[in-house]
């Protein structure tokens, strides 16, 4: 390998050596290489297998439309498959492997499959592998997933933080080359907020490619002047390194900045990427055009690549594309690569161009009009090319060919929403659709060519821009730029009659004649060709060969360009990270974390916590000998039940309810009265929907004349807030109510059992005896010697004597804390939300497994609640449809084993002794089932036909799932205290 | 789906902040109505395509209920208002 390094010249800092690895092997680089540009130093040529064929493939561009150079970058938890080699910049420690190629880069056993061409065409995939169904998961699948020819991704977690934002502007220029810089100034000197992105790691685009004179310096040094200046200015953003990927509605664009992937370890302060989201009033599209491959035989062989990047190798970066080097060119521009490669030292041997009129030019290479290059030599390397001139075949002895087949404006953003790009014969492209909701195209990417007018043009179209949001600008004045020949093409789709495949889609493997193949057998419409040959399917997007198909489609098919139109154009422009997309989101930031304010205190008590939403709410609190949950629970309800136990509730959702009119609302809101709740009183309420079916349950309870507060239930906090604040809004804005969520303010804490007024009142001040403080009182109260206001409601949910205490969330941990500590001699005992659940199962009380959305009050022995008195109430009127009322719907009951051994799950259906599993027969299921420690044998709660009307009643619990039939009785839903004493104690 | 939502409260918000509740065209019938008056109003929804009202809530934001006007085919939100006014001004 000779090093293909300039002595001189190029943007790198040469006094600053850059050491990197590539497929295992120490190189050097310097500061200001890309790793492509440093391999093609150091002579690596050979880069990359193709996709399907497996062949050779070298360097072909110089950005980010690289088909053939990917590359699997860095280690670890960092490894990033699929790097474009031609936009990774150098940095010191640099690991990169080549991909898809086994055992080795330069002996690779997938060469097979070139031999095996003939049988791997277009459509292969749909005509191999169709049948039999049965081996697709097993075998064809696994084996394209393994041929498939991509790098593959770390199993390891990535290291490195990424983040999103937001940000605003009047006009968001895409693209900081000559049009863009032009633009983005006329904005910032007329005061404009201006945002400019450029996805390479400066300002300057093509000018940091360019030899030519601009406002009287040489063009990169134009380009580091003005973004100097745009950086200086208060008013301008300039965006390096960061790709707009996508334009959303509203003048929503989408933008990934890569802050620290040109680093060798990132910042931890720092994120490796940012996801912007740019809200642009206006929108200067300057992204410049593409050029075109040309299509001929062995035109993907290494050392074969594009005019423009070999251009910018030798200028940018002082590397030369080959020692001795042809130029294969439809059209003038690939003229100017020639001149800088003689300019450079480089021995240009020939031009060839189609045309018989070619272009003035004045330095050494022999032009060679009506030619053709009709096939390339060497397997790893370009050794010589074979020129066709009239009749006559002369083979060329090259080491590097600069291609150029025109030129396509990169228009991708401007037709994102649906606008289509219009074809013009004269620039032989497809240009930009016309302006629309503030996208304007400038520069290269509206088909302007020469520098000068690029510059122009920018300005020119930055002040139409402004003139929209009724800015006035000047454009900006760059001074003349050096003269240049007038562009001319004229359209080269394919060299008819070249040896060897021609490609159309490198990264594909798509050929010429995959392209005919897919017209003859049907597949002509651009969509169907873009599927059935996998062209511009790949990672690249098309970037290079979508156009070249169009054009050959077109020939085939005896029809324009235009007439075939191109494919659809979608987010993303090109790849984005997943770890971009997720930014914050991963890990436990995947999803936020509810903690209760006692969350600390439970887990001091040893809490299992269970994920409820958002929510971890204590589920049980195992004491040491205890192995199993159950004896943990078990011993939680009992201790309840005999003596006391403190339950947190905080995660209830919790409103407050303020204005003239609550009390009206409020009663509008429940299907139960409310009105005449005095104040200081608490009470049990139910809601529905206007279908008439339960929606959710709670209490409310009366603090002041117009100030209520409210308990839902925990999934239902944010649903109830919302649908009381539209029926407020949009139902009655006539009535006078307000509400605040409560929920993260107050810390609840439940003290039930028989002896929890014994606990309770050595702590609150007031008397709560059974006379001053009745069951459902509701009120404000003092601890500890006034130290503390709190509210307390004797409300009950396992039935038994019990209260919920409501603290400020901030002392809630120092009140359970003393709950505990004053009720140690007691035994006061920390129980969860599944002891909770036993004992409101023993109380016959519903949760939503109960009122699941099918269920009525009267199906759970609530019909006698809904007022019959008020006027309007959520859900009154379709309440009263037939079919919602009546002997034969599902009703609550309680459920239990006639073998008291015997256990039944949630679920199970519910069937007459003797009748067999049927839709017909089935009588209802099981709705929450527990094991009662109080009774010592399971029992359940159940919704079936006519159930109270049944209780005494043998029926057969069957389960499918588990393969059990269990004779079970049907019993009243209240297991303990069916009347209710214990709560009026 | 437009990007951004112009709140009447709080100006152009991203969508992600508003929850969308469904058709705002029927409007809540007097409790005493017909029995076919509440059945449209609570299960019947044409879904045509083309100019549509919604009730969305700014619920990330000010938590105001609004009516959206927009286009069901296409992209385009025709108008913004607080539920309230719009309620008001029919
Ligand atoms: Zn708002």
């Amino acid at each position: 390998m000779t090093s293909q390094r300039l002595k001189s010249g190029g943007l790198i800092d040469r006094n600053l050596p850059i050491a990197f690895m590539f497929d295992g092997k120490p190189y050097q680089g310097f500061a200001g290489d890309t790793l492509a540009s440093a391999l093609m130093a150091n002579g690596v040529g050979l880069v990359g297998r193709s996709f399907k064929y497996h062949r050779p493939r070298g360097i072909m561009t110089a950005g980010s439309s690289e088909p053939n150079a990917l590359v699997t970058v860095g280690e670890d938890g960092r490894t990033e498959p699929n790097c474009r080699a031609t936009t990774v910049e150098l940095y010191d420690g640099l690991v990169a492997r080549s991909q898809n190629r086994w055992p080795s880069l330069g002996f690779d056993v997938g060469e097979v499959n070139a031999l095996l061409s003939p049988f791997l065409g277009a459509g292969f995939y749909y005509k191999t592998f169709m049948w039999p169904a049965a081996l697709w998961e097993k075998f064809y699948e696994p084996m394209i997933r393994r041929a498939a020819g991509l790098g593959r991704a770390s199993y390891e977690p990535d290291p490195d933080h990424y983040e999103k934002c937001w940000a605003h502007c009047d006009l968001l220029v895409v693209g900081a080359g000559p049009a863009g810089l032009a633009a983005a100034m006329t904005a910032a000197q007329a005061g404009a907020r201006v945002i400019i992105a450029d996805e390479q790691s400066g300002p300057g685009g093509s000018l940091l490619s360019d030899r030519r004179e601009i406002g009287g310096a040489p063009a990169p040094t134009f380009a580091a002047k003005i973004s100097a200046e745009l950086a200086s200015m208060a008013n301008v953003t300039v965006l390096s390194r960061t790709t707009v990927f996508g334009w959303y509605d509203d003048r929503v664009f989408g933008a990934v900045e890569r802050v620290q992937k040109h680093v060798s370890v990132p910042a931890a302060d720092k994120p490796v990427e940012r996801l912007w989201r740019i809200v642009a009033k206006q929108c200067v599209l300057a992204s410049g055009a593409e050029e075109r491959p040309l299509v001929f035989g062995g035109n993907d062989r290494p050392g074969v690549m594009m005019a423009d990047a070999a251009r910018t190798y030798v200028n940018r970066y002082g590397v030369a594309a080959g020692s001795r080097v042809a130029v294969f060119t439809n059209n003038s521009s690939a003229y100017c690569a020639a001149r800088d490669m003689e300019a450079n030292g480089i021995d240009v041997a020939a031009i060839i161009d189609p045309r018989a009129e070619t272009p003035d030019y004045d330095g050494q290479a022999r032009v060679m009009a009506n030619a053709r290059v009709v096939g390339t030599r060497g397997w790893r390397g370009l050794t010589g090319i074979t020129v066709q001139r009239g009749g006559e075949q002369e083979t060329i002895p090259v080491d590097a060919l600069l291609m150029s087949g025109g030129w396509n404006p990169i228009v991708s953003l401007a037709c994102q929403r649906g606008a289509k790009p219009r074809w013009s014969d004269d620039h032989v492209a497809f240009l930009p659709p016309a302006p629309s909701d503030g996208m304007r195209t400038a520069g290269a990417a509206a088909g302007i060519a020469s520098l000068g007018n690029c510059v122009q043009h920018g300005a020119s179209i930055a002040v139409e821009c402004l003139s929209k949001i009724g800015i006035a600008a000047k454009p900006f004045d760059a001074g003349p730029a050096e003269d240049e020949p007038a562009f001319s093409v004229t359209p080269l789709w394919h060299v008819a009659g070249s040896t060897g495949k021609a490609f159309v889609d490198f990264q594909n493997d798509v050929h010429t004649d995959d392209l005919g193949l897919a017209v003859r057998e049907g597949y002509g419409h651009v969509e169907h060709t873009k599927r059935y040959t996998t062209t511009g399917m790949a990672t690249d997007q098309g970037k290079l060969s979508n156009v070249n198909a169009i054009g050959i489609l077109a020939e085939v098919r005896g029809t324009t360009p235009g007439d075939i139109g191109t494919t659809t154009y979608r987010p993303f422009y090109t790849p984005v990270s997943f770890g971009a997309l997720a930014g914050a989101h991963r890990g436990r930031h995947f999803q936020p974390v509810r903690r209760s304010p006692l969350h600390m205190w439970a887990e001091k008590h040893g809490a299992e916590f269970v994920e409820v939403g958002h929510w971890y709410r204590s589920a049980w609190f195992p004491r040491s000998g205890e192995t199993r949950w159950r004896q943990s629970v078990d011993r939680e309800v009992l201790a309840v039940r005999r003596n006391v136990g403190i339950c947190d509730v905080s995660t209830l959702g919790k409103i407050e309810i303020v204005g003239r009119d609550a009390a009206e609302f409020l009663n509008r809101i429940y299907c139960n009265g409310v009105a005449k709740l005095p104040v200081g009183k608490a009470r049990y309420g139910l809601m529905l929907r206007e279908d008439g079916f339960i929606y959710d349950d709670g209490t409310l309870s009366r603090l002041a004349e117009n100030r209520y507060f409210m308990t839902t239930t925990t999934a239902l906090a944010a649903g109830v807030l919302s649908h009381m604040e539209f029926c407020a809004q949009v139902l009655w804005p006539d009535l006078d109510v307000r509400f605040t969520s409560v929920s993260d303010q107050w810390a609840q804490i439940a003290i039930a059992g028989p002896r929890s007024r014994d606990l309770l009142k050595q702590i609150v001040d007031d008397d709560i005896s059974n006379d001053a403080f009745p069951f459902l009182a509701a009120g404000t109260i003092n601890l500890m010697g006034g130290q503390l206001s709190a509210r307390l409601f004797r409300i009950s949910y396992s039935g038994e004597l019990a209260y919920e205490l409501a603290v400020p969330a901030s002392y809630g941990e120092a009140v359970a804390n003393a709950l505990m500590a004053i009720g140690e001699p007691m035994g006061v005992t920390p129980y969860g939300t599944e002891a909770m659940g036993v004992m409101r199962i023993e109380k016959g009380h519903v949760t939503h497994a109960e009122i699941n959305g099918t269920v009525v009050p009267e199906d759970i022995g609530m019909g006698r609640m809904v007022s019959v008195k008020k006027p309007d109430f959520i859900g009154r009127r379709m309440l009263n449809r037939e079919g919602l009322s009546g002997a034969d719907r599902l009703k609550l009951v309680g459920l239990k084993p006639v073998d008291p051994s015997d256990d039944f799950s949630t679920g199970a259906h519910i069937l007459n002794p003797g009748a067999a599993p049927s839709m017909a027969a089935d009588q209802g299921h099981v709705t929450s089932t527990c094991f009662s420690p109080v009774l010592g044998h399971h029992i359940g709660l159940a919704l079936i036909k006519r159930g109270p009307e049944r209780i005494g009643e043998q029926v057969v619990v069957w389960d499918a799932l588990k393969e059990q039939d269990i004779k079970a009785i049907i019993a009243d839903p209240a297991f303990v205290d069916p009347a209710g004493e214990r709560l009026h104690a | 789906m437009a990007s951004l939502i112009q709140c009447p409260h709080c100006g152009a918000r991203p969508k992600e902040e508003f929850s969308i509740k469904g058709s705002a065209e029927a409007e809540r019938p007097a409790p005493d109505a017909a029995e076919d008056a509440w059945f449209e109003y609570v299960y019947q929804r044409d879904n045509p395509i083309g100019r549509i009202e919604e009730y969305w809530q700014h619920t990330s934001g000010c938590r105001r209920w609004l009516v959206v006007e927009r286009d069901s085919g296409v992209h385009t939100v025709y108008r913004v208002l607080d539920a309230t006014a719009a309620r008001s001004s029919e």
